[in-house]
């Protein structure tokens, strides 16, 4: 009985969203579609709108990834393995963007952007980004820092490894699995950022959340639920690689997305 | 000299864009809109708020009422709605229990939300399901659970995706207590109710309550639900500040900053206050 009921609330939304994006010619009050067809998603994917759409919306949400990874890294190591007496201080500088609304931060920065001329920019767009997902990057590595031991590359340099080598050889294969995980985060947060993309692009850097947002007010279902499913499988396959993790320590990456 | 290299990039990144972008905006709310030349700076925005006065003035009031509705009863029922989960997966949940909470996750709130109107609307699924089998005569039948002037539809998405959240928060928590005071209170002879209330709630409270504060801040400065899922009148404070911001009128768009900032203060301190609380009980 428990695991029915699990499993309905699990399947629920997806199938819901399949019935409709599957569907053609459905109306009240037929319970089901009389056929399904696959049409919307090749419409879709067939759209140069939401197909560049797509492509923008991956490699933004991969350069941004990439980005917090190569930025948060150095803060990360230096706040999971060192203390200092300003650490705390440190902590609240990162934390404080996660808690300001986006809303706030975005709206203050679509006004910096038009006036540096960075609206509507793929750099403004990274830069705007940058500000949710770096936090969570740096809080992800600097929690896996705290247990990585670093007698394992002292070794290596009293063996007159090369610091480079050091680096590739050592460090990246021990904290491969953590991050992957940051990566993750900040990809996901990136991914499903609307309030940030709209504000900063001007209405002209169209991304996948923003082509679904405005696909509701138009209101085909159909049309809705297909683009709901495209945006909605990288975070489930994301979602499915990282639960393990995710299942020891929930944080609040979900109040991101 | 290295700990600051090492910092540094991250800081400067974050406090700058941060910074700078509340600095811009703050100008903005007091009237500093070089567009139309106007480069004097007045509080004309928050005394507009105040008094109920202006484009997006007249609402304010009711809006705030209204954001904190949604987002108090919104927490509430999650909290509850949580605490009955995490009881009910009795403290162990199986690995498919926490798969399954997970997966809730990975659904952005924006798409949870279209699952709802799907669901929910008047000519939604459960309308066309309650239509075939002849207990609604047409659409306009169906009870207005979308989109209604109650938030009904705003505050259902919320349970949707808070309740898995705060049960994981409360699992988490529950697997690092040992089971021994439970078992303690049932040799004792509890039952059920008291073993909760006097040994499960003590537990979870801290957990609960600082994550049901950071449950409420996300709720009261989130823009896209409420957007979605809301009505014309009464607006979310969000809904309104970014409405009021890209409304032709210029004007208009120092009281949606204003608004933008002061939604901001509000979740600001709360988010302090949990983080206080949290650190004083360790």
């Amino acid at each position: 009985m428990k695991k029915l009921l699990i499993w309905i609330a699990l399947l629920a939304p997806l199938l819901t969203l399949g019935l409709f994006a599957l569907s053609k010619g459905w109306f009240y009050p037929e319970p089901f579609p009389a056929q399904l067809t696959p049409e919307a998603f090749s419409r879709l994917i067939s759209d140069t709108r939401t197909l560049k759409a797509i492509i923008d919306s991956l490699l933004l949400a991969v350069l941004v990834s990439l980005l917090s990874l190569i930025i948060g890294y150095p803060a990360a190591r230096a706040i999971g393995t060192q203390d200092f007496p300003a650490k705390k201080y440190v902590w609240l500088a990162i934390f404080l963007p996660t808690v300001v609304p986006p809303l706030a931060i975005g709206m203050g920065m679509s006004i910096l952007a038009l006036q540096t001329g960075l609206s509507g920019t793929p750099f403004g767009i990274i830069l705007a980004h940058i500000v949710p997902t770096l936090p969570y990057t740096v809080f992800t590595l600097a929690g896996v820092f705290a247990r990585y031991d670093e007698n394992y590359e002292y070794q290596a340099l009293a063996l007159g490894a090369s610091p480079t080598r050091i680096f590739f050889a050592i460090t990246l294969h021990l904290l491969a699995p953590g991050l992957a995980v940051a990566g993750l985060f900040a990809f996901l947060i990136s991914w499903s950022q609307y309030l940030l993309t709209l504000l900063v692009g001007g209405g002209r850097v169209l991304t996948l959340p923003v082509l679904l947002f405005s696909a509701v007010s138009g209101g085909n279902p159909t049309t809705i639920s297909a683009l709901s499913l495209l945006f909605l499988a990288p975070p489930v396959l994301i979602i499915a690689a990282t639960a393990r993790f995710l299942g020891e320590n929930p944080n609040s990456v979900h109040e991101r997305i | 000299m290295k700990l600051k290299r090492s910092l540094a990039p991250t800081l400067l990144i974050l406090t700058l864009l941060l910074g700078a972008s509340l600095l811009y905006g703050l100008m903005q709310s007091l009237g500093y809109l070089t567009i139309i030349g106007e480069k004097e700076l007045s509080l004309t925005a928050y005394q507009n708020l105040i008094s109920g006065q202006g484009t997006a003035g007249r609402e304010f009031w009711a809006s705030l009422g209204f954001s904190l509705w949604v987002s108090i009863v919104s927490t509430i029922l999650s909290a509850i709605g949580a605490l009955f989960l995490a009881t009910l997966l009795n403290r162990r949940p199986s690995n498919f229990d926490t798969f399954a909470l997970n997966w809730n996750l990975a659904f952005p709130h924006l798409v949870w939300g279209v699952f709802m109107l799907l669901l929910l609307a008047q000519s939604g699924l459960l309308a066309r399901w309650a239509g075939a089998l002849g207990i609604i005569q047409s659409p306009a039948d169906f009870p207005v659970l979308v989109r209604d002037r109650y938030g009904i539809g705003i505050i259902l998405t919320y349970l949707g995706k808070e309740i898995p959240f705060l049960t994981l928060l409360i699992l988490a928590l529950l697997r690092t207590q040992s089971d021994g005071y439970l078992l303690v209170a049932q040799n004792l002879g509890a039952n059920a109710w008291q073993r909760f209330r006097l040994v499960t709630l003590p537990l979870v409270r801290p957990a609960l309550v600082s994550g049901s504060l950071l449950v409420f801040a996300y709720i009261f400065g989130a823009y896209e639900v409420p957007a979605l899922l809301g009505v014309r009148y009464p607006r979310t404070l969000p809904v309104l500040a970014l409405e009021s911001f890209t409304n032709p009128d210029l004007r208009a768009r120092a009281e949606g900053m204003a608004i933008s900032l002061i939604i901001a203060f509000i979740v600001l301190m709360i988010a302090g206050f949990a983080r206080a609380k949290e650190e004083l009980q360790g």
